[in-house]
């Protein structure tokens, strides 16, 4: 079988790797990239689980070719945090518990930080249809919609 | 998995020899949100596929003027959404391709790539076919120009021939007093499929309908242009009356079918009922211009 080489920036680190044209992102990410903080759910784009970056653009990895990594820049969970200092949203997930059996949460987090680089100060209803490509099936949306909103909060504090 | 190859030309002319040499064993890939679902479950298994995102014509947006745009047919949901000038010149479809799945889908998926899959219940279809957009479409034989509501042939078939490629979407130029809303009916709040869908495009002068055109999703085999209904309201204020001969030609057109979303009885309710409700946002959008 051919395989493509792939150059890619994942997390600000160049990456090489090689794949064949029907692996999805997600499959070289968890694969041969060891990257498994990003999860598989559904594999079909319904559950957000796989949530990653693009060029800064939110997307699913499933339903992208490795081979269309090319040249782009890719991130994921494993680049939230910088070093051992947590990302405001990761830390407010912890303090309030905004999660429970935590497959969903990877995704849930690479969402909630692009919906609030957009939109610093979401509604209620915002943060809903921003994550509702999220699913969680523990259904613990409560407590995830208000780890946002106050994540939300203490980002525009510290902003000023 | 089988070998596929991936191709990843940067012309138009490149995509359609390619598209062409691989006689059907060739799938376009765009934002890939439907492809690479029907590969998964096995309904598609291509040999090559043939990303047209290098393609600089494929993901431009050209401002023509006068409200009139071009759109690369694989520029996605996401990236339109961010183009100030299309969002003020035609919000009816921005809105309806802002309805296709999540965030995330949005980030990838092209109304190109909605128009192409062909589904009867496709959000930004009736939106465009509303506004009366035009699709370049390039093959083997050259370039043709046809109305959107001419590209859909049934359930997942287009009437594109044998490596023909859509190239771009051209929305056209509107007179001042014009505006377009589109809405959908869907069992919950967000990421469903539409058991209705429906565009209404008006042009207003002085409260009078001068212009209009109806498009209507999920209701047939494929998306349809009622010409009745625009018909109903051109030279009306919108008053009841005009609105209901209107919902009705929606109602008289639609050929729906029964399935877990919604039954035939009340698929065709609810176009009609969606008809009034669109053209009122419409024509509001249109008087605020």
């Amino acid at each position: 079988m051919s395989k493509t080489h792939v150059t890619t920036t994942i997390n600000g680190e160049p990456m090489e790797f090689l794949t064949d044209g029907a692996s999805s992102l997600l499959d070289v990410l968890r694969g041969p990239l060891g990257l498994t903080g990003t999860k598989e759910g559904c594999g079909t784009g319904d559950c957000g689980a796989c949530s990653v970056t693009v060029d800064g653009r939110l997307m699913c990895a499933c339903l992208m070719l490795a081979v269309e990594a090319e040249g782009k820049s890719i991130g994921t969970i494993e680049g939230m945090a910088q070093g051992e200092t947590l990302h405001p949203l990761q830390q407010k997930f912890l303090e309030m518990a905004a999660l429970q059996c935590g497959i969903c949460t990877p995704g849930v987090l690479i969402s909630a930080r692009s919906l609030l680089e957009k939109n610093p100060d979401p509604t209620e209803e915002e943060v809903r249809f921003g994550l509702a490509g999220n699913l969680c099936r523990c259904t613990g949306y409560d407590k995830i919609v208000r780890a946002v909103l106050e994540t939300a909060a203490d980002m525009r504090e510290s902003a000023r | 998995m089988t070998d596929i190859r991936y191709l990843a030309p940067t012309t138009v002319d490149e995509a359609v020899s390619a598209f062409a040499a691989a006689t059907g064993a060739a799938s376009i890939l765009a934002g890939g949100t439907d492809l690479l679902v029907q590969m998964r479950s096995g309904v598609r298994k291509p040999g090559t596929i043939i990303d047209i995102k290098k393609i600089p014509a494929l993901t431009a947006i050209e401002d023509l003027g006068g409200g009139a745009f071009r759109v690369g047919a694989a520029v996605s949901g996401a990236v339109l959404a961010e183009h100030k000038g299309f969002a003020k010149a035609w919000p009816g479809v921005l809105e309806a391709i802002n309805l296709i799945g999540s965030k995330q889908v949005q980030g990838r998926a092209s109304p190109g790539g909605n128009l192409c899959n062909s589904s009867p219940a496709g959000d930004s279809v009736p939106a465009m076919v509303a506004a009366g957009a035009l699709v370049t479409i390039q093959g083997p034989n050259g370039k043709r120009e046809i109305p959107v509501e001419a590209v859909p042939a049934g359930p997942g078939r287009t009437t594109l021939t044998p490596g023909e490629i859509v190239v771009s979407l051209t929305f056209p130029a509107r007179p001042a007093g014009s505006s377009d809303a589109y809405l959908r009916m869907i069992p919950r709040t967000e990421m469903d499929i539409a058991v209705v869908g429906i565009g209404v495009n008006l042009t207003m002068e002085g409260g009078v309908v001068k212009a209009a055109r109806v498009g209507l999703g999920a209701v047939a085999p494929t998306v349809l242009l009622v010409e009745a209904a625009a018909k109903a309201l051109i030279g009306t204020k919108l008053d009841d009356a005009a609105l209901e001969a209107a919902a009705a030609a929606c109602r008289a057109a639609c050929n729906p079918i029964n399935d877990k979303r919604g039954t035939i009885v009340y698929r065709t309710k609810v176009a009609g009922v969606l008809l009034k409700r669109t053209a009122a946002i419409a024509a509001a959008r249109a008087g605020g211009n």
